[in-house]
This record gives C-alpha cells, sequence and structure tokens, in this order.
C-alpha cells in the first residue's frame, strides 16, 4: 500500500493554479524527487502534504490518513526540512533537538542518546553548545536534518535540502538520506535543483506550472529521449552543422561552446563522422542524455538557468550574511 | 492524549521561559520605564494635582504602574510570534503533533508567566512608595497579575497571528496599547473621567485588572474584586477561544 497519496491534488491563490491536479502515489521506502523550475509548485504541494496549507481540490493521505481531516495523525507520521531556515537562533543546537524531541514526545529515556546519536551523524556534535546563531549555512542545514529525522518518521519531507551547501556536505547529506533509507525504510520526498542529485531517486516527477509533465525512474526518462549525445568544435560549425543536418538529417543545436545533436549510437557515429567530415574537428565527445536533458526536453528550460533569480540569491544572501 | 497535549503546551512554555531568562539584561532594562513613571512622573504629577486623593499619588499610581508593566511584557511575548514566523521558527511548531490549542495556550501561559514576574519585581519596590505589601498581598497581587496578563497575551495573539510585519505592530501599539493604558485608571481614577471615555474604559480589559490590583494592595478600588476578577475571566476565555480559531484557520 502507497505510504503517500493524492488524488487531484490542487491549490489555487488568487486566480492563479499554483498546482493543478497532482496525483503520486509514492511507496514506503522510496526515494522520490520532485523537481521543475523555480514557481512550478513544489513548495506548495509539499506544506499541503504536510498540514501546513488547506488543499483548495483534491485529496492527500499520508500513511493513511488525510490531511485535512486527521492533521495531528499526519503530523506525527512525518518530518520535515523546510525550505527556508526554522531554528530558533536563540537556542543551541543541542536544545533545538531537545525541544523538538519534547514536542514529539520522544521518550525521556532514549531522547538524550538519540540526539548525541543525530548530532554525531551531522557531525555537529563538537559544537552542540553553540547558539545557532553563530552557526554556518551548512552547520544549520545539517542540523535541521537532524531534527526532521529525530522522531523516526516514516515519511521525511526535504525542501532543497542541499540548495547553496559546498559538494562536501552535499555529499554527506545524501549519504545519510540513503543509509535511512536502507536502514529503517524511511520514506523521502524530495526536492532539489541539482540534477545530478536527482540520479540518487527511484523515481522523480517532474512539475512545470503547478502540472505534473512527466514520472518515471530517471533511467527510464532518459532512455524516452533515446540516444546518446555529440558535443563537437570545429574550425567552421556553421558549415560543419550545415554537413551533419544535410548528409544525416540530424537536428543540430549551435552553443558558444559548440555543436550538439542526437543520435542513435555514439560510439558507432563517431568514426563515421570522422571520416567523411572536411572540417578539422577541435574536440568531440560523446555522452548518454542526463536528466538535465530530459528536463530541456519536457520544458523547453535549463533548470539551472533559473536557480539564481532574485527570490534564490536572496535566500543564499541571508544565509551568508547570517553566517557572519 | 490530555497528557500529550499538556506537554505540549509545557514545552511551547517552557521554551520561551528558557529565552526569558536568557535576556536578563532586558529584565533589568524593563524595569527602568516602570521606574522612571514612579519616581519622576508619580512625583511630577503628585506634586500639582493629587491633592483631592486619599494616598499619596505615588502610592496611587503604584498598582498603575504594577499593571503598565504586565501589559507591555504580555503584549511583547505575545507579538514574538511575528518574530517566530519571520525566522521561520513558528513552521516547526505549526507541523509538530501538537493541536493549535495547545499551541495558543502554551504561548498565553508563557507570557502570563514572564508578566508575573515582571510585575512582581515591580512589586518588590513597595517599601520605597511606602506602601506595605505582606505575604497574603504579595501572593493576591500575583494571581491578579496571572489573570490579566493571560488575558492581555491571548488578546495579543489574536492579534499577532495575522500579523506579518513589525510595521504592523507599531500601529497596534499606538492605536490600542497605548490607550488601553491611559484609560485603564493607572494614572487617574477613571471615576473623574468624562462619560466618553468612561464608556470605553468599560470595554478595557486592563481597566478591570489595574482595579483589581488597587484593590488589593492599595485597597482602593472603584468597583468589587469579584467583579473585576470575573469580567477578567470571561475576556480570558473568550479571547483565548478567538485566538485558537484564528491559530486553525491559517492552517
Ligand atoms: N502564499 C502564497 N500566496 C500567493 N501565491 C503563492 C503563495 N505561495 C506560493 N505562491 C505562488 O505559487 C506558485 C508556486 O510556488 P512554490 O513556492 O510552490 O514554488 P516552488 O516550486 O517551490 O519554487 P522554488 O523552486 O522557487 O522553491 C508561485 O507562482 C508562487 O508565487
Ligand atoms: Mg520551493
Amino acid at each position: 500500500m502507497a505510504i503517500l497519496e493524492t488524488h487531484d491534488l490542487s491549490k489555487r491563490f488568487g486566480r492563479m493554479w499554483a498546482v493543478k491536479k497532482v496525483n503520486l502515489s509514492v511507496e514506503p521506502g522510496e526515494i522520490f524527487g520532485f523537481l521543475g523550475p523555480n514557481g512550478a509548485g513544489k513548495s506548495t504541494t509539499i506544506n499541503m502534504l504536510t498540514t501546513l496549507l488547506k488543499p483548495t481540490e483534491g485529496q492527500a493521505l499520508i500513511a493513511g490518513h488525510d490531511v485535512v481531516a486527521e492533521p495531528e495523525k499526519v503530523r506525527q507520521n512525518i518530518g520535515l526540512v523546510f525550505q527556508d531556515p526554522s531554528l530558533d537562533e536563540t537556542l543551541t543546537a543541542r536544545e533545538n533537538l531537545y525541544f523538538h524531541a519534547l514536542l514529539y514526545g520522544i521518550p525521556a529515556k532514549s531522547r538524550e542518546q538519540k540526539i548525541t546519536m543525530f548530532l554525531q551523524a551531522m557531525e555537529l556534535e563538537h559544537r552542540k553548545n553553540s547558539l545557532v546563531k553563530t552557526f554556518s549555512g551548512g552547520m544549520r542545514r545539517r542540523l535541521e536534518i537532524a531534527r526532521g529525522l529525530l522522531h523516526d518518521p516514516r515519511v521525511l519531507f526535504l525542501d532543497e535540502p542541499t540548495l547553496g551547501l559546498d559538494p562536501q556536505t552535499r555529499r554527506l547529506i545524501w549519504k545519510y538520506v540513503i543509509d535511512l533509507r536502507n536502514r529503517l525504510e524511511t520514506t523521502i520526498f524530495l526536492t532539489t535543483h541539482y540534477l545530478e542529485e536527482a540520479e540518487h531517486c527511484d523515481r522523480i516527477a517532474i512539475i512545470d506550472r503547478g502540472e505534473i509533465i512527466a514520472m518515471d525512474t530517471p533511467a527510464n526518462l532518459k532512455s524516452r529521449l533515446g540516444g546518446d549525445i555529440i558535443s563537437m568544435d570545429t574550425a567552421d560549425n556553421a558549415a560543419a552543422a550545415a554537413f551533419i543536418e544535410n548528409t544525416w538529417g540530424h537536428a543540430v543545436t549551435s552553443q558558444q561552446t559548440g555543436l550538439s545533436f542526437k543520435v542513435a549510437n555514439g560510439e558507432q557515429f563517431i568514426p563515421v563522422l570522422v571520416k567523411s567530415l572536411n572540417i578539422p574537428i577541435k574536440t568531440i565527445s560523446v555522452r548518454k542524455p542526463t536528466l538535465e536533458d530530459v528536463f530541456v526536453s519536457l520544458t523547453g528550460r535549463n533548470i539551472r538557468d533559473e536557480v539564481m533569480d532574485e527570490k534564490e540569491g536572496m535566500r543564499l544572501r541571508v544565509r551568508a550574511r547570517r553566517t557572519r | 492524549m490530555l497528557v500529550r497535549e499538556l506537554k505540549g503546551i509545557y514545552v511551547i512554555w517552557l521554551r520561551e521561559l528558557i529565552k526569558f531568562w536568557r535576556e536578563k539584561i532586558r529584565i533589568l532594562t524593563s524595569l527602568v520605564q516602570p521606574a522612571v513613571w514612579l519616581f519622576i512622573m508619580g512625583k511630577g504629577i503628585g506634586s500639582s494635582f493629587a491633592a483631592s486623593l486619599t494616598v499619596d499619588y505615588v502610592q496611587f499610581m503604584f498598582p498603575g504602574v504594577i499593571g503598565m508593566t504586565v501589559l507591555f511584557t504580555s503584549i511583547f511575548s505575545a507579538v514574538s510570534i511575528i518574530w517566530d514566523r519571520q525566522f521561520g521558527f513558528l513552521k516547526e511548531v505549526m507541523v509538530a503533533p501538537v493541536s493549535r490549542t495547545s499551541i495558543v495556550i502554551g504561548k498565553a501561559l508563557s507570557g502570563s508567566t514572564t508578566a508575573m514576574i515582571q510585575g512582581t519585581m515591580i512589586l518588590l519596590f513597595a517599601p520605597l512608595v511606602k506602601v506595605h505589601v505582606t505575604l497574603v498581598i504579595l501572593l493576591q497581587s500575583m494571581f491578579v497579575m496571572f489573570l490579566i496578563s493571560f488575558t492581555l497575551s491571548s488578546a495579543g495573539i489574536l492579534v499577532a497571528a495575522r500579523m506579518e510585519s513589525f510595521h504592523s505592530f507599531q500601529l497596534l501599539m499606538n492605536f490600542i496599547v497605548m490607550p488601553m493604558f491611559f484609560l485603564s485608571g493607572a494614572i487617574f481614577p477613571i471615576s473623574r473621567l468624562p462619560l466618553w471615555m468612561r464608556s470605553l474604559a468599560v470595554i478595557n480589559p486592563l481597566r478591570y485588572g489595574v482595579d483589581a490590583l488597587k484593590g488589593v494592595i492599595i485597597q482602593l478600588n472603584e468597583n468589587s474584586i469579584m467583579l473585576d476578577l470575573s469580567v477578567i475571566m470571561v475576556l480570558a476565555l473568550v479571547l483565548v477561544s478567538l485566538a485558537v480559531y484564528v491559530f486553525k484557520k491559517e492552517g
């Protein structure tokens, strides 16, 4: 039985539908990725699933409980790491976890031991008695993740858990998330802008303008595109593009860095191309399609282009400022 | 179930108290304003206007200044919800398995506790203004302070639940809190005010609190203390229910 289920889940703000008829079904122990450009409706969906926002229409069930009818039952089963900071900065790291433990009714016997365990897992043990005010952005994020996990939730929601973090911290977080799923069968529902990270997910839903436009495993999504992508740079890119289009009929995209196009089998195509093309080739490479390519082909947009929009930029600045 | 809710209330309360205790400087500086009122305004106004009172004006004002402290502490405590919202911590509380009712009650109780502590600290100035405070009077006053600030905190939460910014907080202070203070009988007796001001005072919760404090501390109440306390308790119930209602609607 699915642990997370939605039926035509929708949310309207004023006249705009931020989320439109979303249908999801996530199995226990699944790592489920929710991808989409800024403003696609990811956070709005998470807010509805976590009882912070009432759906305009449709239904959502977590562990069999309706988010509107039984919000407190739902809340007992979930852990949440928000997109925006949500720690009490005037308390210490340990105190933040301690209050969380009390709020979730973790028995006094195991409380301290759990707090220590999660502080260690997130490599914060040595700073447990420092005020959160004095923490860096990455440390805060790790503390929030420790807090979200403290009460052994059955479903963990992570809204952009790694945004603005350094690669090392991102790796630590991912290692832990995967380990958690393997050990405790925790279901993980996450949004991210880093498509390399989305590769870790068992399944991905791509959402654009409030609607789900694709949902499958990363491998299937990529293979749906078909073939390999060849990128090359030549002495005369315009002539090379014309030649390739005329000879084989492949649609060639020109970018500043060179040309790229899709063929059925890249490794076999390159020798043929090299033999017949009279224009000197500077570089050439073949690669399998990435989720980035999937994203572009589905939305016509590049997810990375939009990362540093105003809102995101501000968020990072806020974190940076608080770090000092 | 009930135990769980009680625990929820306790946690919300405990957090506020720890934060309160941590800011010892603020506790001390918050004593400055009442002291100024008492010893500068009190002496100043007293020498020019209060010849007709049966007690010394500074003594007349003493319970009122306690009422003022309770008022400001309660309101500040309640609007810390706005801080919690801006810094995001409110969300952590809102997704916890604790009912909205417990959140509001815990918050109101923490406001009452801190306000009572601050009010009691002012009460300890009593010998300086030659007011005699027995242990019974001390306990009775603390009880009254607790009740008033529960009411005031609930009112503050009700307003803060919808507030996004500190700009609106300024408006609240200027248009509600300050008039509430001036029409509470803290600095002049209500019975000598023009009719329209007296009618406004009737709906002012602080007016009953200050009157009850006056009754307990200097035996100079205008209503019966029983009436004062009943009005405060009814208001507390109404306001806390409204605050819970607004919080539930939020999500
Ligand atoms: N409280 C609100 N009131 C009005 N509109 C809102 C509100 N919250 C979100 N929206 C709008 O709903 C849409 C979806 O927002 P949402 O935050 O869910 O996007 P997102 O996919 O999480 O984006 P991001 O990647 O930037 O976090 C946006 O157009 C946003 O402006
Ligand atoms: Mg978002």
